[in-house]
């Protein structure tokens, strides 16, 4: 059976030339290979990239310390459009995005991720895209059935009705599984060309990365952003709580990502630096919050948020010292600046068994 | 890297000279690039950027955005926890 619709199907029309399609590409392996079936046949491909501010990718490796030998981190997206020979799109949409993290339609997965309202807005987006910049079709490199929330039999047609993309969104990778796109029934997209590709295995999609030549790609990861992460979702819940409702600055967001996070009593917090490059990119959140250092011992540079008491510092200087050198000192001195003020109080390091492991968020 | 003062980048004879400098110091990825992408849509053919960031990934994200954008990427260097990279609008 050709799979290529024929000439006098009544759905037939010329494909255009070029033919010009817009991909959603993460840079992991799955929207590489979408991106590659679709340029060995002849179409023009750009890709877009969205910036929502909880991108996994790097920001781990670029906030801590580097481990000896390691590689610079990378933006994997750039890095396959690198690969690809294609132009990609970065488009920033953190600030719209904040209504989806906070308030999604369609629910949260295992922690604080909106897959499904997110999956819709990105297409959404790219369909917007695709008209105001002259793009046929869209496409992705889901595939059916490899992520429980959003990449379902039931969740394809919410993402294709609810973006507005309707049939111009192929997903190249699991399409002999679904219903014809448009471009399919009019013949521009050989069909025999794509996949059926499903499931969690990820044998098929490695065996046609070797097919095609494609060996620089990241191993998968869990998810594609920190929403996925249960670490940073309980940072978040717990920020969401005592503020008393679900909000967030792009300010919050960075700073959950670095730093240990206690929380002695409702109504302040402390992020602690873990090393060097914690402390500097700490150092860069002063403004606004509350600055405490140990003054002639090397230390962790810690911030307090929230509305603590003179009584609260000087016992979030207690607990600080004792993330530094200054925890074997009988007393040290602490540096508060608050607001370009500077304070020193004289403290006894908290003892170990005055900690309490439910501060930590 | 060396810690001489002003060396050029790796693999050129001097520092090149900017018509526009991006100061993504202390932003995390992709910020660095989004930055230069916007002060890019400001430029001309021909004309040098700098982007100084402290992102370690700009070291491998530059080069990558220039040769995704068609841009020429025209060398980095480092002091200390600072990156300065420098590229070519569309010169790739
Ligand atoms: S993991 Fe994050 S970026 Fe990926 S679809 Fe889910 S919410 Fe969106």
């Amino acid at each position: 059976m050709s799979t290529l619709t024929d000439p006098l199907s009544p759905t037939f029309e010329p494909r255009p030339e070029p033919l010009r399609a817009l991909g959603l590409l993460s840079g992991g392996l799955d929207s590489t290979l979408a991106a590659r079936l679709l340029m060995d046949q002849g179409i023009e491909v750009e890709c877009v990239n969205f910036h929502t501010g909880f991108c996994i990718q790097s920001h781990t490796g670029a906030l801590r310390n580097p481990k000896p030998g390691a590689a610079p981190p990378r933006h994997d997206a750039l890095h396959a459009a690198g690969n690809l020979g294609i132009r990609l799109h970065l488009v920033d949409i953190a600030e719209d995005y904040v209504r989806i993290v906070t308030d999604p339609k369609h629910g949260y997965g295992k922690n604080l991720n909106p897959c499904l309202d997110c999956k819709i807005f990105m297409v959404q987006k790219a369909h917007e895209m695709m008209r105001s910049m002259g793009f046929h079709f869209l496409f992705t490199g889901e595939v059916l059935g490899q992520r429980p929330m959003s990449q379902r039999r039931d969740t394809f047609p919410v993402i294709d009705r609810e973006s507005g993309a309707g049939g111009w969104l192929l997903r190249p990778l699991t399409a002999l599984r679904m219903p014809l796109t448009e471009p399919e029934k009019r013949g521009w997209v050989d069909r025999s060309r794509l996949m059926g590709f499903s499931g969690r295995n990820r044998k098929p999609q490695m065996a046609l990365a070797r097919q095609l030549g494609i060996v620089d790609y990241p191993s998968p990861a869990g998810g594609c952003c920190f929403l996925t992460d249960e670490n940073y979702a309980r940072k978040l819940r717990d920020l969401w709580s005592y503020r008393g409702e679900r909000s967030y600055a792009m300010e919050d967001i960075l700073l959950l990502k670095a730093g240990r996070h206690l929380r002695p009593a409702p109504h302040y917090k402390l992020v602690i630096g873990r090393d060097d490059s914690e402390n500097h990119f700490l150092s860069g959140f002063v403004e606004g919050r509350i600055l405490i250092k140990a003054r002639d011992i090397p230390g962790p540079l810690t911030l307090v948020e929230g509305t603590p008491s003179p009584d609260d510092l000087i016992f979030a200087c207690r607990l600080a010292a004792r993330f530094g050198r200054a925890r074997e000192l009988p007393e040290v001195a602490m540096v508060v600046e608050v607001q370009g003020s500077r304070e020193i109080h004289q403290v006894i390091p908290l003892p170990a068994h005055e900690m309490d492991e439910a501060w930590y968020v | 890297m060396s810690d001489v003062r002003d060396p050029a980048p790796d693999g050129m004879d001097s520092v090149p000279v900017a018509d526009r400098v991006v100061d993504a110091r202390r932003l995390l990825c992709p910020m660095p690039i989004l930055k230069a992408e916007g002060a890019m849509r400001e430029m001309r053919d021909g004309e040098v950027l700098e982007v100084r960031a402290t992102d370690p990934g700009l070291r491998n994200d530059l080069p990558a955005w220039c040769r995704s954008q068609g841009h020429r990427f025209a060398g980095m260097r480092s002091q200390g926890r600072e990156l300065q990279g420098w590229v070519v609008k569309g010169m790739g």
